[in-house]
């Protein structure tokens, strides 16, 4: 950073809001986090227009948006579509704004520039408790653009994107471009600008019956200073924001023209199949390829140390070949653990940390004393499996490495970050790198990886031609960046009135939301949460939700065991714990009254609920499940959530119902074991899937609680669908299940 | 040397006769709509027709499709471009989210009404399971099923508590 008098200590310290310096600074895990300084009104106008305006027909506003000479209006998305619906969803907040017409708005994917970094995303992903001043709200590319940028992310995760570059970016330019438009307009009809209106991406002015579309304005609306604080509507004032509007990308997505990273096309590529050592970290050995070399098609067989590659003039002659190679590996400390192993570990660790030993992460009163003293004891310990994302589509990357200069075609959730990845394995400069992003068949975290990245550079290089790498599914499955397997341990204390006196945690592992193992929406006297690290050679990686996925399930399952012990009812209990907030409580009631919750069920049958709070967005889930089979029948899930205000309800539906499908097959299905340091399971049929049969009905209502502070939707609906149905488990049979996934039991 | 019609048209590919039709369609015939999930027929993202059957086209050989003739999703509108009623049944249900795996629930859906005009819950059950979603669109993909088949019509619930 250039001005040394801007930056701030430490990332934990919540920096003073002055003009000089109105964000902190610090390191994040995994990579350099530089310094926030002051507003910096810099217009990266110049720089990226040959990147996004097509000759001289096209002018930019600003770098969320342009206007072409045939009136369209295009917003520049800095995000990547993976099914949430992002495109449509902050193209409406920015249309909105600028008072575009809908009908022919365009979407454009910003390019994989570091200038595209949202600075949005840096602030809530690293500061998301700061509010921000209102001098700093509108302003467009501000200071924490460089803060991210150090960071590399131009990331889609986190379910960030309406509440924070929607929510910060995409309106304040839409906003920005119609005042400048304005300004235009009301100097070139020499009129007030207060007196020229917008609407439909026209200009007019009544009084003397001017109209014009925005495109007549573009060139000399460019040339406006952009405004120091748009001003922003009021949710009255709203036309598409809070619309059900039709997704811009689904019309591609039923006649097959959609392109995929997979459906790279590059003239003369050649295509990779690869297998990776078994264990993470290990290296080929040796290997006798003798059988392949001679089979059809095949160019080359790689050995690139952590993993075999072939390449051949076809994908599956390149995989059958790979399929023949006998590999041997080398030797490494994973190689003898096994899941039960892992989780003796975990045992240990937890037992190591005794009543003060780990990390605390929260502590308010005295937890030990609280216990010692409470009428009624509750204890259990819980667990959860290593999970894979299993995106449809599976990782591959194409490349072409030549003349110093590299290409890559993939589908990736943070293209910056990719493009990186690429310029360091091609050994080039991240300028010289050419990153071409696609629709995503799925992300979940996974696309947010490099290895792909990575390895297809590195084949590519070795090849020299382009190459489109693919991995099987069996190499999917097997090399993830697994959902951490966790144990957590719980004790909690009752008075005499059943009311909640302490909650005393340990767990294993925190990943990421620092906030997930915590509990701060329930009164509870006297908390205290603690984690212990535990080492374990698989690679870890953000999962739908990430750490509120085990969490969720941990907290919202000994809550139901707590208020089982006081003698009350889930919800009655919950009610208890949140009371005083009005906003929670509005949830969990609306949840119970659409799942008709006093209603009986029939004979073995049973509701639970559950309560998670996570990524700005307050969740209550009910869950009906049938146990009069063999198998857990989970009939209904009934959704209450409150993400401040949903900019597209049926997107945000879409949401809800996509996590549950996803949670669910965890909480049926999901599990990675460990067989001497190696995943066991390979392809679908035994990393199983929820399908179309087991689909429960999905309800969901949505209460606006907030329209200044949005939450997020690609996630929040995850974390509270395995407590809901373990507990309405436990409700149906009194069985309770503190092990997940529900196929390790018996329930004949 | 192995003659297959696609989409209606005549073609002539010189692959291995072992060749999954998946790879011919994709790399020979570069139609990239159908689309590779698992390889081994367990998630039914290739799913193409064969001679108006649902197949699973990653293990399915090419010798199979001598002289018959493959249908894919670029091969379900209409010859203007009009959208078949499932394709348009999944735009009006808003059915995809990542959109990998809609090309082969589309070719088992038409499969299914072409064969069950009206199919019940059970039916589309049976033959909709081998097609995986994971993004969980199951609820719309019954729905838009039911719509095509013109068992139900499109609704729209008020969703704002």
């Amino acid at each position: 950073m250039s001005d040394a008098e801007t930056m701030a200590d430490s990332p934990k310290k919540k920096g003073k809001w002055t003009r000089r310096a109105f964000i902190g600074a610090g390191v994040v895990a995994g990579g350099a986090l530089v310094v926030g300084v002051a507003v910096r009104p810099g217009n990266p106008i110049d720089r990226l227009s040959p990147m996004l305006a097509n000759g001289q027909d096209e002018q930019l506003l600003n770098a969320w948006v342009k206007v072409g000479a045939d009136n369209v209006v295009t917003a520049v998305i800095p995000h990547v579509e993976m099914g949430q619906g992002v495109y449509t969803a902050l193209a409406q907040m920015l249309a909105d704004e600028m008072d575009a017409d809908w009908a022919t708005v365009r979407i454009l994917e910003a390019p994989a520039d570091k200038k595209y970094v949202s600075d949005s995303i840096g602030r809530d992903f690293l500061f998301p408790d700061l509010e921000v001043p209102e001098i700093f709200e509108p302003t467009v590319a501000g200071g924490i653009l460089e803060l991210a940028q150090a960071m590399g992310l131009q990331f889609t995760g986190g379910s960030f994107s309406v509440r924070a570059t929607g929510q910060r970016a995409m309106r304040t330019a839409g906003a920005a471009a119609r005042e400048m438009l304005i300004a235009a307009a009301a100097s070139e009809w020499n009129v007030p600008a207060t007196e020229i209106t917008t609407e439909n991406s026209m200009l007019s002015h009544a009084k003397s019956g001017k109209s014009e579309p925005f495109a007549k304005f573009a060139t000399a609306a460019a040339e406006q200073s952009l405004p120091a604080k748009p001003k922003l509507k009021s949710p009255e004032n709203y036309k598409l924001m809070g619309k059900p509007l039709a997704r811009h990308d689904i019309p591609e997505k039923v006649d097959g023209s959609a392109v995929f990273g997979i459906d790279a096309n590059v003239p003369g590529m050649k295509y990779a199949a690869v297998k990776a050592a078994p264990v993470v970290g290990a290296t080929v050995a040796s290997m006798d390829a003798s059988a392949a070399k001679a089979m059809p098609g095949v160019l080359q067989i790689l050995n690139m140390g952590d993993f075999v590659a072939v390449v051949a003039d076809g994908y599956w002659q390149a995989q059958q070949a790979l399929n023949t190679i006998d590999t041997q590996y080398s030797k490494t400390e994973g190689d003898d653990l096994n899941l039960d192993g892992l989780f003796a570990r975990y045992d240990s660790y937890l037992n190591d940390a005794g009543d003060d030993g780990g990390d605390i992460e929260t502590e308010e009163g005295d937890v030990a004393d609280a216990f010692v003293r409470a009428t009624t004891k509750v204890e259990a310990e819980y667990k959860v499996p290593f999970l894979a994302h299993a995106t449809m589509e599976p990782m591959n990357c194409t490349a072409w490495v030549r003349d110093g200069k590299c290409d890559v075609w993939s589908g990736h959730q943070a293209p910056v970050n990719a493009r990186q990845a690429a310029a360091d394995a091609a050994g080039l400069d991240f300028e010289d790198v050419t990153y071409h992003n696609a629709y995503l068949g799925g992300g979940f975290g996974r696309r947010s990886e490099k290895d792909n990245i990575e390895m297809a550079v590195r084949i590519a290089k070795a090849t020299g031609y382009p190459v489109k790498m693919i991995w099987s599914r069996e190499e999917d499955t097997m090399q993830d960046h697994y959902r951490p397997s966790a144990t957590s341990r719980f004790q909690g204390g009752l008075d005499a009135d059943g009311k909640a006196v302490s909650w005393s945690n340990i767990h294993t592992h925190l990943f990421d939301p620092q906030e997930a193992p915590t509990v701060p929406y329930y009164n509870i006297a006297n908390h205290k949460i603690r984690k212990v690290d535990v080492p374990t050679h698989l690679r870890f990686g953000p999962w739908r939700s990430v750490d509120h996925s085990q969490h969720g399930f941990f907290i919202e399952s000994f809550v139901d065991e707590m208020a089982h012990a006081a003698g009350k009812d889930g919800y009655a209990f919950r009610r208890e714990l949140l009371a005083g907030s009005d906003r929670h409580l509005k949830i969990l009631d609306l949840a119970a009254k659409m799942s008709g919750w006093d209603q009986p069920l029939p004979e073995k049958h049973g509701r639970g609920i559950a309560f998670v709070p996570s990524f700005g967005s307050i969740i209550a889930q009910v869950a009906e499940v049938d146990m009069s089979g063999a198998k857990p029948k989970v009939k209904k899930i009934y959704v209450a959530a409150d993400a401040g205000f949903v900019v597209n309800p049926d997107g945000f539906i879409a949401q809800m119902e996509s996590a549950i499908v996803y949670g669910l097959t965890a909480t049926l299905y999901g599990e990675i074991s460990i067989k001497n340091g190696a995943v066991q399971q390979s392809n679908f049929h035994d990393y199983q899937m929820l399908r179309i049969n087991e689909m429960p009905e999905v309800e969901v209502q949505i209460i606006n609680g907030d329209h200044k502070r949005l939450g997020g939707g690609g996630e929040p609906g995850l974390p509270p669908l395995a407590p809901a149905v373990t507990n309405a488990i436990f409700a149906a049979t009194g069985t309770r299940i503190r092990e997940l996934p529900l196929s390790k039991h018996s329930f004949a | 040397m192995i003659n297959l019609t696609i989409n209606g048209q005549e073609k002539a590919v010189e692959v291995d006769p072992a060749t999954p039709i998946l790879w011919v369609v994709r790399e020979n015939l570069e139609m990239n709509g159908t689309k590779f999930g698992c390889g081994i027929a367990q998630c039914g993202a290739c799913t193409v027709h064969l001679d108006g059957q649902p197949v699973r086209s990653c293990s399915t050989p090419i010798s199979q499709a001598e002289g018959k003739s493959i249908t894919t999703i670029e091969g379900i509108a209409d010859e203007d471009g009009t959208l078949s009623k499932v394709q348009q049944a999944w735009i009006d249900v808003q059915v995809p989210q990542c959109g990998y795996c809609q090309s082969g629930q589309i070719m088992s859906a038409t499969a299914l009404l072409t064969k069950n005009p009206s199919p019940t819950d059970a039916q589309i059950d049976a033959a909709m399971a081998g097609n995986v979603c994971r993004c969980g669109m199951y609820g719309r993909i019954r729905q838009a099923i039911k719509i095509a088949a013109g068992i139900e019509q499109p609704t729209t619930k008020e969703t704002i508590a």
